[in-house]
């Protein structure tokens, strides 16, 4: 069985594909040879020019069709899975509604000196993240978001007051690896307030944050720059399920 | 030219009592922002009066001076007249001085009695005079230009969005923008913004998925856009947010800085930012009385309603809050042509009928309000991220703007969802939008939906759900006796959102009037009545 493929047109093997693009060059003889000469370099060959269009004095725009020379061996393709599905809203409220038969509590903060709450509202509040709506949106979460500049000792006093199931930290803050510091604290503070194997899932977001550092931190999991309220929710689902089958 | 309500044999009972039920809800609500104030109602009234700047950690003058004057007598009294009684006691020669020196605790302020108190008072309402005279004149200013440089041309208002975070690049995007056929600029702020409780200085080229909002950015935005207007022949319009902590404050400097349109929903702070809810009317109804003066559009924010909740469900909450948002407007003192009421296209594509449902839904909405400009805002939800049927979504949402005679239009970017607009992006968009319109715009002459037909009666049961909506709010309750739409608001009556009044941020930042409270920018604002033959540009050529 050949494992080789190639783009399908209207026939197999053609290999056909469109793209379009700008060029910063006005709309002339020259920009058309350019834009040829982009679409050959993109493995596209022949390569047609159905289209062209100039927007203003400075810039052109083309739509160009040709037939892509490369190959794909689909054994020399690998791919990582995200070892938990994305839910939507609807499913993820199912699962919670399913696993718990309760509301699913976030305890949500800044800690620090970090005032910079851009990133737990983003993923708390309902207005949520391009164009996602926050865990505030969720029929089965229950949100406390208590914004900036949280002491640790009061963010772990609220997380056992709300029966916090999990708790979302947001560090933009990184000066001195400010960031780092207070989620130490904050995963230190926690072990030694819960008993051991009852710790909520503590979970850290921020631009800065090593991937896979989560076991020097003490947390269960690291988000960085562009997640989504829905990864974080699929993510509370995924390992609330995980910690019921361990127990 | 036929009533208002005969395209969509509106029963004008149903409407008269939507209204009357609307003025019910608010008129407690405005009874307490009349009977309160904030900090930033009180920031506002010091930047009127000249006050601006920031020490060097960036925290504003104005911050510095309210916090000063509310520890040492309160701001019950207003904050002008313990100020203006420190500067006729020789405490400082101007404003920032003063300001400087309370920062450091360097100043003992009081609360004058008799002739002091009166002499202060008088003070003051000299010094923030003269922050509502460059309000009028840059209204007067505004009326010229458009007189010298020309409306658009054709209605709707072609609406586009900047956004760089740095002021320097929005500047060349924007005049692109204008040249390309945007009638309207916006300029989005930094994500967060509206949860700062002070208003950043200076001209700024960082922010998150926007630009800061600032008296030197709105400044040096108008500018460019003026150079802009002159080239094109036609006055290119500048809106930003007037939401969030400072609301109040934006909008002075909105009217001092002759920024066009601005973004103001009376309850989106609440709902979508978890703000106080008397903080919100609060300083909203002194950004609008600040609106309405400086002759700027305002842009309410009913899309959100239904980016979180089903679009045909929830039509409904729509119309109330369009007219919630009327309500608070006019007592506010804004004119028709002044109200920019949001809608839009959000139903999913893939219910049947969901265009005739659109189509009734907008409408019901230009029915509703014919004189005002109503603001049609694209898809986003059911934007995919497939950018070909994306950019056939637009076409239809286009083609409901021109047939229902829509005032200002957002223009959708098959992108959205995808990536920031790429430069042919907005390119297309706006061959989208000039194809529809040429193409179809005379159909508001052609376009009657029938008799008792699929629009009329849909448009007649949205509006007969927002009336119910509106019954159930105006007859809330709560433990606390508060007013009834703020019960209705704690209890999670708009959307899935529980906002109870004594809850959300920006709480400590309210503040009750006392018997003396004096504010010389409320007292004139309270006072103003529009110019008479003030313009109406907004309404020519809508259904009717």
């Amino acid at each position: 069985m050949s494992r080789v493929i190639r783009p399908y047109g209207d026939t197999t093997g053609d290999g056909m594909v469109q793209v379009s693009f700008t060029l910063p060059l006005p709309h002339d003889k020259l920009a058309e040879g350019a834009a040829l000469q982009l679409a050959r370099k993109m493995g596209l060959d022949p390569a047609l020019l159905v289209h062209a269009k100039a927007m203003g004095p400075d810039f052109t725009f083309f739509v160009v069709y040709g037939s892509s020379t490369h190959l794909v061996n689909l054994d020399d393709v690998h791919v990582v899975e995200r070892e938990y599905p994305l839910l939507s809203a609807k499913d993820a409220n199912l699962a919670i509604r399913r696993q718990l038969r309760r509301k699913l509590v976030v305890v949500g903060a800044c800690i620090g000196t970090d005032a910079h709450t851009v990133g737990i509202d983003a993923i708390l509040n309902i207005k949520g993240f391009a164009g996602e709506k926050g865990l505030e949106y969720y029929r089965e979460i229950k949100v406390v978001n208590l914004g900036a500049q949280v002491l640790v000792p009061d963010l772990v006093a609220r997380a056992r007051a709300e029966k916090a199931d999990a708790v979302l930290v947001s560090q933009v803050v990184t000066q001195k690896d400010a960031h780092l510091h207070n989620t130490t604290q904050m995963s230190a503070a926690f072990r030694e307030a819960y008993p051991a194997g009852q710790v909520p899932v503590l979970v850290v977001g921020g631009p800065r944050f090593e991937e896979g550092s989560e076991k020097t931190l003490g947390v269960d999991r690291i988000f960085g720059r562009g997640t989504t309220p829905a990864e974080v929710a699929s993510y509370l689902v995924h390992e609330m399920t995980e910690r019921k089958a361990r127990r | 030219m036929s009533r208002p309500s005969a395209l969509l044999d509106l029963d004008p009972a149903v409407v008269r009592r939507a209204r009357s039920l609307a003025r019910k809800a608010a008129a407690p609500v405005v009874e307490i922002a009349r009977s309160h104030t904030t900090v930033s109602v009180e920031r506002a009234t010091l930047r009127l009066a000249g006050l601006s700047g920031a020490d060097h950690e960036r925290v504003p003058w104005v911050n510095h001076l309210v916090t000063a004057v509310r520890e040492e007598v309160g701001l019950e009294h207003g904050v002008t007249t313990p100020v203006y009684d420190a500067l006729l006691r020789g405490e400082a020669p101007d404003l920032t001085t003063l300001a400087q020196k309370a920062a450091s605790g360097n100043v003992a302020f009081r609360l004058p009695t008799g002739r002091e108190a009166a002499a202060a008072r008088r003070a003051a309402a000299q010094g923030v005079g003269a922050g509502l005279r460059t309000i009028d004149r840059a209204r007067v200013t505004r009326e010229r230009l458009v007189r010298r440089h020309g409306d658009p041309k054709t209605k709707p208002w072609i609406y586009l969005i900047v956004a760089t975070g740095d002021i320097h690049e929005d500047i060349p995007q924007a005049q692109a923008a204008a040249r390309e056929g945007a009638d309207v600029i916006a300029v989005i702020r930094s994500t967060g913004q509206s949860l700062l409780d002070y208003v950043p200085e200076g001209a700024t080229r960082e922010g998150f998925a926007g630009t800061y909002a600032t008296q030197e950015n709105f400044r040096l935005m108008r500018a460019a856009l003026d150079d802009v207007s002159r080239e094109l022949g036609r006055y290119v319009r500048l809106t930003n947010y007037a939401s969030g902590l400072c609301m109040p404050e934006i909008a002075a400097l909105a009217g001092m800085e002759r920024l066009d349109m601005m973004l103001n929903d009376s309850m989106y702070g609440i709902l979508f930012r978890d703000i106080n809810p008397i903080r919100t009317f609060v300083d909203q109804r002194f950004s609008r009385q600040v609106h309405a003066r400086a002759g700027i559009i305002i842009n309410t924010g009913e899309d959100n309603y239904l980016t979180t909740a089903d679009a045909v469900d929830a039509a409904h909450t729509v119309t109330v809050s369009q007219l919630l948002n009327e309500e608070f407007a006019k007592e506010a003192g804004l004119e028709d042509w002044q109200l920019g009421l949001g809608h839009a296209f959000e139903i999913n594509p893939d219910l049947p009928d969901s265009f005739r449902m659109e189509l009734a839904h907008a409408l019901l909405a230009r029915t509703l309000f014919p004189d005002a400009p109503l603001k049609w805002m694209p898809p986003t939800k059911h934007m995919t991220g497939d950018i070909f049927r994306g950019y056939l979504l637009d076409g239809f949402f286009n083609l409901v703007g021109a047939m229902t005679g829509q005032g200002i239009l957002l223009v959708g970017m098959m992108t959205e969802a995808v990536v920031t607009p790429f430069l042919s992006d907005r390119d297309l968009a706006l061959q989208n939008v000039r194809y529809v319109m040429n193409a179809a715009s005379g159909l508001t002459e052609d376009f009657h939906p029938p008799h008792d037909g699929f629009i009329q009666m849909r448009a007649r049961q949205v509006l007969s759900e927002a009336v119910d909506l509106l019954d159930r709010i105006v007859s809330d309750t709560d433990a606390a006796g508060d007013a009834p739409l703020l019960a209705a608001i704690a209890d999670g009556t708009f959307g899935l959102m529980k906002r109870p009044a004594t809850g959300g941020k920006g709480l400590d930042g309210v503040c009750e009037r006392a018997d003396d409270y004096d504010n010389p920018a409320t007292t004139a604002l309270d006072a103003w009545t529009p110019p008479a033959g003030s313009r109406h540009t907004s309404s020519e050529g809508v259904v009717r």
